[in-house]
């Protein structure tokens, strides 16, 4: 396990560049330019269960949903943040990509710290301390159960049609 | 209790009395937008294309715009698959390349009506906030997934009232403002929330305030709303849209706000923002003569009419810096043509402009006008990310369309009262 730290307004094109969002649509085209304008070692060394940590407003600028694709592709267990910039939050939950609004846990955070998390019980561990984050509302909660947006759209046309 | 405009549109659409800040609410949109990002839209769902077929043949508006013509074989195939599922699903709103930038043409065709709500797979759909429309930005499998099912969830935002005293004095301008407002409240001032403007709205034209609401997502909004006032009803009958004013909604007056701001026209000055984020604001006088190696006019925040007649009237009888280069783009197969007619195409390229075709151009960094490492631009776009235009190393001015056409004539940042003199 490897967390990722970063600072604030951590934007769409620092996490995917625009001059990729035609050419690169696979999840396999799209992992190998993941946070490429902002930090270069990390599509070659991100592995499953790592963490991002960063500052406020998370994912800001463009509509692109390929970094949330991308991050919930190599593995990322969660990212956690001071806050996320809506799109990114909303483009998260149609992913199944697990984000977690905590700015004491960020703030907490030192390096080589340990970090786990229990999304059911809304409780993330960072090194000796525990934070709790408000568990999603029932709406959201579906669509992650379901396994991301388009899974659950696909079931409730199928239900519609019987 | 009073409701928002916000509120009050979520709970009419959702068949709701009454809705507060936090709920969640089920819509069927009025319309989605979708651009080249299509191709990737229906490529999620195409089985489901294949059985159920799309919801509604005149839900979605497809406008070929971010890469036109296409720069590449990949991109050239993924034009030729959306315009083949438009065949496929008779879809009726279909706007192919040259016809301009999605936001341009959902407003000047009349797609976003007040009152409406108008969702689209691009962050910067929220400009038709302009005309009163609830519109926001979502993401590509979203989209997908109401073109099939035709309906989403919102949740009901807090909003901040944001009044507005007195008129812009020339060289300020819409962008000064926003770039202001965006200073004052920061990136994600307005996360999450929408954003009304109140006060002295009826000094602004309609290019104005779609140039504001267009930056809305900039400081996070989820909407960014003007009222419909005679201005805006003027703009509907000329370009021959019809609407209801029953329609129309604005918020109460004893609606509840979380945050108040107001903004003095009058005293708004020439701004940039500098390198690297939108809130980086710096007065003209802070970064003047700033050599700068590409300017750049155009784009869904300022390639409208009036932005073009600004650089002309600029540019009028003078010669660009042989130390920079000027792209001019208009928003719209519209606004090229008036802007033909008029002259200001000739006059500014006469001054040593080159004339991009409408769409998006440089401001994405797909194709078109790249720049090199080290090389600086000033911009009349709404983003100066780090890469934007397509690389790392170069650095982007946000500015307003004279402050651009004043710094063309002397290659470097220039303040734009310096000609207004
Ligand atoms: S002009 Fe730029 S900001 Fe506007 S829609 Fe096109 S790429 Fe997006």
């Amino acid at each position: 396990m490897r967390v990722w730290k970063y600072g604030d307004d951590i934007n769409t094109d620092m996490l995917f560049p625009g001059k990729y969002t035609y050419t690169c649509s696979t999840v396999e085209e799209i992992k190998p330019h993941l946070l490429e304008d902002l930090d270069t070692e990390f599509a070659s060394n991100v592995q499953k269960g790592d963490f991002i940590f960063a500052g406020k407003n998370f994912g800001c600028g463009s509509s692109r949903e390929q970094p949330a694709l991308g991050l919930k592709a190599v593995g990322i267990r969660a990212v956690v943040a001071e806050s996320f910039s809506r799109i990114f939050f909303r483009a998260s939950i149609n992913q199944g990509l697990l984000l977690i609004e905590s700015p004491e846990a960020v703030r907490s955070y030192s390096a080589g710290d340990e970090v786990d998390v229990d999304p059911v019980e809304g409780k993330i561990y960072v090194g000796d301390k525990t934070f709790s984050f408000p568990k999603l509302p029932p709406e959201m909660l579906e669509i992650i159960e379901a396994g991301g947006l388009l899974a659950y759209t696909k079931k409730k046309l199928e239900t519609r049609k019987n | 209790m009073g409701m928002t405009f916000a509120e009050k549109v979520l709970a009419v659409k959702s068949g709701n009395k009454e809705v507060v800040p936090g709920q969640i609410v089920t819509v069927k949109p009025d319309h989605l937008l979708t651009h080249d990002n299509t191709s990737a839209i229906i490529g999620k769902i195409s089985d489901e294309l294949d059985k159920y077929g799309v919801v509604r043949d005149d839900l979605s508006i497809i406008v070929l715009d971010h890469v036109v013509p296409a720069a590449s074989e990949k991109n050239a195939a993924g034009h030729k698959k959306i315009r083949s599922f438009v065949k496929e699903h008779h879809l009726k709103n279909f706007f192919d390349v040259g016809e301009g930038i999605c936001h341009q043409i959902v407003y000047e065709k009349g797609f976003a009506k007040p009152g409406s709500i108008v969702l689209g797979s691009d962050s910067h759909t929220c400009s038709y906030g302009a005309v009163g429309a609830f519109a926001s930005g979502i993401d590509r499998t979203e989209a997908a997934s109401i073109m099939l099912t035709g309906e989403t969830w919102l949740k009901v935002p807090p909003t901040i009232k944001i009044t507005l005293k007195g008129s812009l004095k020339y060289p300020a301008s819409a962008k000064d403002l926003i770039l202001t407002i965006i200073g004052t409240i920061s990136a994600d001032g307005a996360g999450y929330k929408a954003v009304e403007f109140h006060g002295d709205v009826s000094s602004l034209s309609m290019d104005e305030r779609f140039t504001i609401a267009n930056m809305g997502v900039e400081m996070g909004a989820k909407v960014t709303v003007f009222p419909v006032d005679e201005t805006a009803k003027e703009f509907f009958s000329s370009n021959n849209i019809s609407f209801s004013q029953n329609d129309a909604v604005w918020a109460d007056p004893d609606a509840e706000y979380e945050r108040e701001l107001t903004f003095n026209l009058d005293e708004i000055k020439p701004v940039v923002a500098a390198p690297h984020t939108v809130d980086n604001l710096k007065s003209i006088k802070d970064v003047e003569g700033t050599p700068i190696d590409q300017c750049f006019i155009g784009t869904c925040t300022n390639g409208r009419l009036s932005d073009i007649k600004i650089a002309a009237s600029i540019l009028k009888g003078k010669k660009i810096s042989p130390d920079t280069r000027l792209l001019i783009l208009p928003a719209s197969r519209k606004i090229l043509r008036e802007a033909m007619a008029k002259g200001y195409i000739d006059t500014l390229i006469e001054a040593g402009a080159l004339l991009l075709p409408p769409g998006c151009g440089p401001c994405l960094g797909a194709h078109q006008g790249a720049l090199a490492p080290g090389e600086k631009c000033l911009s009349t776009a709404n983003r100066n990310f780090k890469g934007r235009m397509g690389c790392k190393e170069a650095e982007i001015f946000l500015a307003s369309p004279a402050t651009v056409a004043v710094s063309a004539i002397y290659g470097k940042i220039t303040d734009p009262g310096k000609e207004a003199e």
